[in-house]
Protein backbone atom coordinates (compact mmCIF):
# COMPACT_ATOMS: atom_id res chain seq x y z
CA UNK A 1 0.00 0.00 0.00
CA UNK A 2 1.53 3.35 -0.97
CA UNK A 3 2.24 5.99 1.63
CA UNK A 4 -0.56 8.35 0.53
CA UNK A 5 -3.19 5.61 0.99
CA UNK A 6 -1.88 4.83 4.48
CA UNK A 7 -1.96 8.55 5.24
CA UNK A 8 -5.64 8.73 4.27
CA UNK A 9 -6.69 5.78 6.42
CA UNK A 10 -4.69 7.02 9.41
CA UNK A 11 -6.09 10.54 9.21
CA UNK A 12 -9.65 9.27 8.62
CA UNK A 13 -9.36 7.12 11.75
CA UNK A 14 -8.03 10.05 13.75
CA UNK A 15 -10.88 12.30 12.56
CA UNK A 16 -13.58 9.74 13.33
CA UNK A 17 -12.20 8.91 16.78
CA UNK A 18 -11.83 12.56 17.79
CA UNK A 19 -15.30 13.33 16.40
CA UNK A 20 -16.83 10.49 18.47
CA UNK A 21 -15.00 11.73 21.56
CA UNK A 22 -16.22 15.25 20.81
CA UNK A 23 -19.88 14.23 20.77
CA UNK A 24 -19.68 11.81 23.72
CA UNK A 25 -17.37 13.43 26.29
CA UNK A 26 -19.05 14.85 29.38
CA UNK A 27 -16.74 17.84 29.73
CA UNK A 28 -17.78 20.62 27.35
CA UNK A 29 -14.30 22.14 27.16
CA UNK A 30 -12.82 18.79 26.19
CA UNK A 31 -15.49 18.45 23.52
CA UNK A 32 -14.29 21.75 22.03
CA UNK A 33 -10.67 20.56 22.05
CA UNK A 34 -11.57 17.23 20.41
CA UNK A 35 -13.52 19.17 17.79
CA UNK A 36 -10.37 21.22 17.18
CA UNK A 37 -8.35 18.07 16.45
CA UNK A 38 -11.09 16.74 14.20
CA UNK A 39 -11.21 19.95 12.16
CA UNK A 40 -7.43 20.00 11.80
CA UNK A 41 -7.58 16.42 10.55
CA UNK A 42 -10.13 17.53 7.95
CA UNK A 43 -7.66 20.19 6.82
CA UNK A 44 -5.22 17.30 6.44
CA UNK A 45 -7.74 15.52 4.20
CA UNK A 46 -7.91 18.62 2.00
CA UNK A 47 -4.11 18.66 1.77
CA UNK A 48 -4.24 15.00 0.83
CA UNK A 49 -6.79 15.83 -1.89
CA UNK A 50 -4.31 18.41 -3.22
CA UNK A 51 -6.63 21.33 -2.42
CA UNK A 52 -4.21 23.57 -0.61
CA UNK A 53 -6.37 26.69 -0.72
CA UNK A 54 -9.36 24.92 0.83
CA UNK A 55 -7.10 23.45 3.54
CA UNK A 56 -5.75 26.90 4.35
CA UNK A 57 -9.27 28.33 4.55
CA UNK A 58 -10.31 25.42 6.78
CA UNK A 59 -7.47 26.10 9.20
CA UNK A 60 -7.99 29.86 9.24
CA UNK A 61 -11.79 29.89 9.52
CA UNK A 62 -12.56 26.76 11.54
CA UNK A 63 -9.49 26.16 13.68
CA UNK A 64 -8.59 29.80 14.07
CA UNK A 65 -12.07 31.28 14.16
CA UNK A 66 -15.02 29.06 15.00
CA UNK A 67 -13.32 26.86 17.60
CA UNK A 68 -11.91 29.91 19.38
CA UNK A 69 -15.40 31.44 19.32
CA UNK A 70 -16.87 28.23 20.78
CA UNK A 71 -14.21 28.12 23.52
CA UNK A 72 -14.96 31.74 24.37
CA UNK A 73 -18.66 31.04 24.65
CA UNK A 74 -17.93 27.97 26.82
CA UNK A 75 -16.00 30.17 29.23
CA UNK A 76 -18.68 32.87 29.15
CA UNK A 77 -21.56 30.50 29.91
CA UNK A 78 -20.36 27.22 31.45
CA UNK A 79 -16.87 27.41 32.85
CA UNK A 80 -14.41 24.70 31.89
CA UNK A 81 -14.83 22.28 34.78
CA UNK A 82 -18.57 21.64 34.69
CA UNK A 83 -19.78 18.23 33.53
CA UNK A 84 -22.77 17.77 31.24
CA UNK A 85 -25.57 15.49 32.41
CA UNK A 86 -25.60 11.95 31.05
CA UNK A 87 -28.46 11.53 28.54
CA UNK A 88 -31.20 9.02 29.33
CA UNK A 89 -30.50 5.39 28.47
CA UNK A 90 -33.39 5.03 26.03
CA UNK A 91 -32.40 8.21 24.22
CA UNK A 92 -28.81 6.99 23.83
CA UNK A 93 -29.99 3.59 22.63
CA UNK A 94 -32.45 4.88 20.04
CA UNK A 95 -30.07 7.61 18.84
CA UNK A 96 -27.35 5.02 18.28
CA UNK A 97 -29.85 2.73 16.57
CA UNK A 98 -31.10 5.48 14.22
CA UNK A 99 -27.57 6.60 13.41
CA UNK A 100 -26.27 3.09 12.74
CA UNK A 101 -29.27 2.26 10.56
CA UNK A 102 -28.83 5.49 8.60
CA UNK A 103 -25.12 4.83 8.19
CA UNK A 104 -25.70 1.27 7.00
CA UNK A 105 -28.39 2.41 4.56
CA UNK A 106 -26.21 5.16 3.09
CA UNK A 107 -23.21 2.84 2.72
CA UNK A 108 -25.44 0.27 1.05
CA UNK A 109 -26.57 2.89 -1.47
CA UNK A 110 -22.99 4.07 -2.03
CA UNK A 111 -21.81 0.54 -2.78
CA UNK A 112 -24.32 0.26 -5.58
CA UNK A 113 -22.90 3.23 -7.47
CA UNK A 114 -20.31 2.64 -10.15
CA UNK A 115 -17.98 5.51 -9.38
CA UNK A 116 -14.62 5.78 -11.08
CA UNK A 117 -12.31 3.45 -9.17
CA UNK A 118 -9.40 5.84 -8.67
CA UNK A 119 -8.70 9.52 -9.16
CA UNK A 120 -7.37 10.64 -12.54
CA UNK A 121 -3.79 11.82 -12.29
CA UNK A 122 -3.96 15.49 -13.26
CA UNK A 123 -2.18 18.42 -11.61
CA UNK A 124 -4.06 20.46 -9.03
CA UNK A 125 -5.87 23.65 -10.06
CA UNK A 126 -3.52 26.55 -9.50
CA UNK A 127 -4.13 29.22 -6.89
CA UNK A 128 -3.96 31.87 -9.61
CA UNK A 129 -6.79 30.11 -11.44
CA UNK A 130 -8.90 29.95 -8.26
CA UNK A 131 -8.46 33.67 -7.63
CA UNK A 132 -9.36 34.56 -11.19
CA UNK A 133 -12.47 32.37 -11.14
CA UNK A 134 -13.62 33.79 -7.81
CA UNK A 135 -13.65 37.39 -9.04
CA UNK A 136 -14.62 36.73 -12.65
CA UNK A 137 -17.85 38.21 -14.01
CA UNK A 138 -17.71 36.00 -17.10
CA UNK A 139 -19.70 32.81 -17.41
CA UNK A 140 -18.42 30.33 -14.81
CA UNK A 141 -17.15 33.07 -12.54
CA UNK A 142 -18.17 33.49 -8.91
CA UNK A 143 -18.26 37.28 -8.55
CA UNK A 144 -21.99 37.43 -7.69
CA UNK A 145 -21.97 34.77 -4.93
CA UNK A 146 -18.77 36.35 -3.63
CA UNK A 147 -20.51 39.71 -3.25
CA UNK A 148 -23.64 38.11 -1.79
CA UNK A 149 -21.57 36.29 0.79
CA UNK A 150 -19.76 39.48 1.76
CA UNK A 151 -23.11 41.20 2.31
CA UNK A 152 -24.23 38.18 4.35
CA UNK A 153 -21.12 38.40 6.52
CA UNK A 154 -21.71 42.11 7.08
CA UNK A 155 -25.34 41.46 8.03
CA UNK A 156 -24.26 38.63 10.36
CA UNK A 157 -21.73 40.90 12.04
CA UNK A 158 -24.30 43.65 12.63
CA UNK A 159 -26.85 41.08 13.82
CA UNK A 160 -24.36 39.57 16.29
CA UNK A 161 -23.74 42.95 17.84
CA UNK A 162 -27.45 43.74 17.93
CA UNK A 163 -28.38 40.39 19.54
CA UNK A 164 -25.58 40.16 22.08
CA UNK A 165 -25.64 43.84 23.09
CA UNK A 166 -26.59 44.40 26.70
CA UNK A 167 -29.37 46.96 27.13
CA UNK A 168 -28.82 49.11 30.23
CA UNK A 169 -31.51 48.68 32.89
CA UNK A 170 -32.65 52.31 32.78
CA UNK A 171 -33.27 52.18 29.03
CA UNK A 172 -35.08 48.86 28.96
CA UNK A 173 -38.60 50.27 29.15
CA UNK A 174 -38.19 52.91 26.44
CA UNK B 1 -4.46 10.12 -3.56
CA UNK B 2 -4.98 8.15 -6.76
CA UNK B 3 -4.99 4.77 -4.98
CA UNK B 4 -8.05 5.21 -2.80
CA UNK B 5 -11.42 4.50 -4.39
CA UNK B 6 -13.94 7.34 -4.16
CA UNK B 7 -16.27 5.09 -2.17
CA UNK B 8 -13.90 5.01 0.79
CA UNK B 9 -13.79 8.79 1.00
CA UNK B 10 -17.59 8.93 0.76
CA UNK B 11 -18.03 6.27 3.44
CA UNK B 12 -15.66 8.20 5.69
CA UNK B 13 -17.61 11.43 5.22
CA UNK B 14 -20.90 9.60 5.77
CA UNK B 15 -19.57 8.24 9.06
CA UNK B 16 -18.56 11.75 10.10
CA UNK B 17 -22.02 13.07 9.19
CA UNK B 18 -23.76 10.43 11.29
CA UNK B 19 -21.42 11.07 14.23
CA UNK B 20 -22.56 14.69 14.08
CA UNK B 21 -26.15 13.51 13.90
CA UNK B 22 -25.64 11.31 16.99
CA UNK B 23 -24.44 14.44 18.78
CA UNK B 24 -27.57 16.29 17.64
CA UNK B 25 -29.78 13.51 19.03
CA UNK B 26 -28.12 13.03 22.41
CA UNK B 27 -26.85 16.46 23.44
CA UNK B 28 -29.06 18.99 25.17
CA UNK B 29 -26.55 21.82 25.48
CA UNK B 30 -26.66 24.51 22.79
CA UNK B 31 -22.87 24.80 22.40
CA UNK B 32 -22.42 21.06 21.91
CA UNK B 33 -25.32 21.09 19.42
CA UNK B 34 -23.43 23.77 17.51
CA UNK B 35 -20.32 21.57 17.51
CA UNK B 36 -22.35 18.69 16.05
CA UNK B 37 -23.64 20.97 13.29
CA UNK B 38 -20.07 21.97 12.48
CA UNK B 39 -19.09 18.29 12.17
CA UNK B 40 -21.99 17.66 9.77
CA UNK B 41 -21.12 20.69 7.63
CA UNK B 42 -17.51 19.54 7.45
CA UNK B 43 -18.50 16.09 6.26
CA UNK B 44 -20.50 17.71 3.44
CA UNK B 45 -17.45 19.78 2.51
CA UNK B 46 -15.28 16.66 2.31
CA UNK B 47 -17.88 15.14 0.00
CA UNK B 48 -17.85 18.16 -2.30
CA UNK B 49 -14.06 18.36 -2.39
CA UNK B 50 -13.72 14.63 -3.10
CA UNK B 51 -16.30 14.72 -5.92
CA UNK B 52 -14.53 17.74 -7.41
CA UNK B 53 -11.16 15.99 -7.27
CA UNK B 54 -12.23 12.57 -8.49
CA UNK B 55 -14.82 13.33 -11.13
CA UNK B 56 -14.00 16.83 -12.47
CA UNK B 57 -10.38 17.54 -11.53
CA UNK B 58 -10.03 20.36 -14.08
CA UNK B 59 -12.92 22.38 -12.66
CA UNK B 60 -13.40 24.28 -9.42
CA UNK B 61 -17.14 23.94 -8.74
CA UNK B 62 -16.85 21.68 -5.69
CA UNK B 63 -14.07 23.78 -4.25
CA UNK B 64 -16.11 26.98 -4.48
CA UNK B 65 -19.24 25.37 -3.07
CA UNK B 66 -17.19 24.07 -0.11
CA UNK B 67 -15.67 27.53 0.30
CA UNK B 68 -19.06 29.24 0.44
CA UNK B 69 -20.34 26.62 2.88
CA UNK B 70 -17.37 27.38 5.15
CA UNK B 71 -18.12 31.12 4.98
CA UNK B 72 -21.82 30.65 5.74
CA UNK B 73 -20.95 28.24 8.57
CA UNK B 74 -18.76 30.95 10.06
CA UNK B 75 -21.62 33.46 9.90
CA UNK B 76 -23.99 30.87 11.38
CA UNK B 77 -21.63 30.08 14.27
CA UNK B 78 -21.25 33.77 15.09
CA UNK B 79 -25.03 34.33 15.14
CA UNK B 80 -25.60 31.16 17.15
CA UNK B 81 -23.11 32.21 19.79
CA UNK B 82 -24.69 35.67 20.03
CA UNK B 83 -28.06 33.97 20.60
CA UNK B 84 -26.52 31.58 23.16
CA UNK B 85 -25.02 34.46 25.13
CA UNK B 86 -28.33 36.33 25.04
CA UNK B 87 -30.19 33.20 26.18
CA UNK B 88 -27.71 32.66 28.99
CA UNK B 89 -28.31 36.20 30.14
CA UNK B 90 -32.08 35.75 30.39
CA UNK B 91 -32.27 32.09 31.55
CA UNK B 92 -28.87 31.48 33.24
CA UNK B 93 -28.74 28.21 31.34
CA UNK B 94 -28.09 27.15 27.75
CA UNK B 95 -29.87 23.84 28.01
CA UNK B 96 -32.51 23.55 25.29
CA UNK B 97 -34.95 21.96 27.76
CA UNK B 98 -34.92 25.14 29.84
CA UNK B 99 -36.02 27.45 27.01
CA UNK B 100 -39.62 26.39 26.45
CA UNK B 101 -41.54 29.70 26.47
CA UNK B 102 -42.50 29.42 22.79
CA UNK B 103 -43.29 25.73 22.91
CA UNK B 104 -47.06 25.75 23.32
Amino acid sequence: MPASAIFFYVIATVILVTAILSVTTRRIFRAAIWLLFSLMGIAGVYFWLDMNFLAAVQIVVYVGGIVVLIIFSVFLTQGSGQSLPVPAKFRLFFSALAVLLGLAFTIWILQGFGFLATAPDVPAVEMREIGKTMLSVQSGGYALPFELVSILLLAAMVACIAIAMKIPADKKND
Amino acid sequence: MSHIPLQHVLIFSTALFFIGMFGMFTRRNLITLLMSVELMLNSVNINLAAFNKYLYPQQTGGLFLALFIIIIAAAEAAIAIAIIINLYRSHHSIDVDDATEMKY
